[in-house]
C-alpha cells in the first residue's frame, strides 16, 4: 500500500492519464480508504478547472490591428 | 519586411499565411500573457515574422496550431536569455512537499464557509492568477502554461522543447506545486485570505 505522500505525487498525473496501469491501481486502492486524499484529488480537479478557466484572454482591438498590421506589411512585402 | 514566401504560387500562399495566422491571433496571444506578461504582443509579433519566414516548412495546415505554438515558446525563450538571468523570485527548496489543500483546510481562512477551498480559488481575477505565473522561474511555468492552459498533453510538451518526457514530468509537478505555494503566498500578500475579499 502506498502512503499518502506518494498518492499526492502521483494525483496529477494519475488525472492527466499518464500513470502506469500498476500506478493507477495502487492510487485508486490508497484513495479506496483514504478521505484525506479524496479531498486532495477532488481538489486537484478543481485546481486543474481553475488554470483552464483562466486561460483565455480578450484580444485587446489595439493589439489586434497591430498584428493585423504585421500581417498587411508582411504579405506586402 | 522580412522575407518573401519562398515557396508555394506567390500570391496564394501569402494568403494562406495570412488566412492561417490571422486566425490563430487570439490564442497566440493569451497564451503569449501567461508565458511573458506584457512582453505579449511583442512575442507574437516576432512570432509572426519567424513564421512568415519559415512558412514552407509548414506542409499541412492542420498542424499550424502547434507550429504556431512552438515558434511562440521559442520566442520567449529567446526573449528571456534577451533578458539576461532572471532573479528567482520564489523559493524551490520543499516545494514538491507543498499542499495548497492540507494549507487552507489547516489555516481555514473562511471558516464559515463550506466550500472553503472553491471559495479560496474563487479570489483570483485573471491579473492575479497572470502574476502568481509570472513569479514562476520559466523552466517550470512553460509546461504549467502549455499543459493545464493551452490543453497540451506532456508529450506533446516534451517534443516541442525537446527535453525527456521524464524530465519533462518532473518539471510539470514542481511547477503545478510551485503555483500552489506561490498562490496562497500571493493571497495571503493581497489580502485575500479575508471573507469577502473580493465580494
Amino acid at each position: 500500500m502506498i502512503t499518502c505522500a506518494e498518492a499526492v505525487r502521483q494525483l496529477w498525473d494519475y488525472l492527466d492519464g499518464i500513470v502506469e496501469e500498476s500506478q493507477r491501481a495502487q492510487v485508486e486502492e490508497h484513495l479506496a480508504f483514504c478521505r484525506r486524499c479524496c479531498g486532495e484529488l477532488e481538489f486537484a480537479e478543481e485546481l486543474r478547472a481553475f488554470l483552464a478557466a483562466h486561460a483565455e484572454d480578450d484580444l485587446p482591438p489595439q493589439v489586434r490591428a497591430r498584428l493585423v498590421a504585421t500581417l498587411d506589411e508582411l504579405g506586402g512585402a | 519586411m522580412g522575407d518573401a514566401i519562398s515557396t508555394g504560387s506567390g500570391t496564394a500562399s501569402v494568403e494562406r499565411f495570412r488566412r492561417l495566422a490571422e486566425s490563430e491571433l487570439g490564442r497566440l496571444y493569451a497564451l503569449a500573457r501567461r508565458l511573458v506578461g506584457d512582453d505579449a504582443e511583442d512575442v507574437v509579433q516576432e512570432t509572426l515574422l519567424r513564421a512568415y519566414r519559415g512558412f514552407s516548412q509548414l506542409a499541412d495546415d492542420g498542424a499550424v496550431r502547434d507550429w504556431l505554438t512552438a515558434i511562440l515558446v521559442n520566442c520567449c525563450h529567446d526573449l528571456w536569455r534577451a533578458q539576461g538571468r532572471r532573479v528567482e523570485t520564489v523559493e524551490l527548496e520543499k516545494a514538491d512537499e507543498f499542499s495548497l489543500f492540507r494549507k487552507i483546510a489547516d489555516e481555514d481562512p473562511f471558516p464559515y464557509s463550506d466550500s472553503v477551498h472553491l471559495d479560496f480559488l474563487q479570489q483570483f481575477g485573471g491579473e492575479d492568477v497572470r502574476a502568481v505565473l509570472a513569479s514562476l522561474p520559466e523552466l517550470y511555468r512553460v509546461p504549467l502554461v502549455l499543459v493545464h492552459m493551452a490543453g497540451y498533453h506532456v508529450k506533446e510538451v516534451a517534443f516541442m522543447l525537446e527535453v525527456p518526457l521524464g524530465t519533462m514530468l518532473a518539471r510539470l509537478h514542481r511547477g503545478r506545486k510551485l503555483f500552489e505555494r506561490e498562490l496562497w503566498s500571493y493571497a495571503e500578500r493581497n489580502g485575500l485570505l479575508k471573507e469577502g475579499a473580493r465580494a
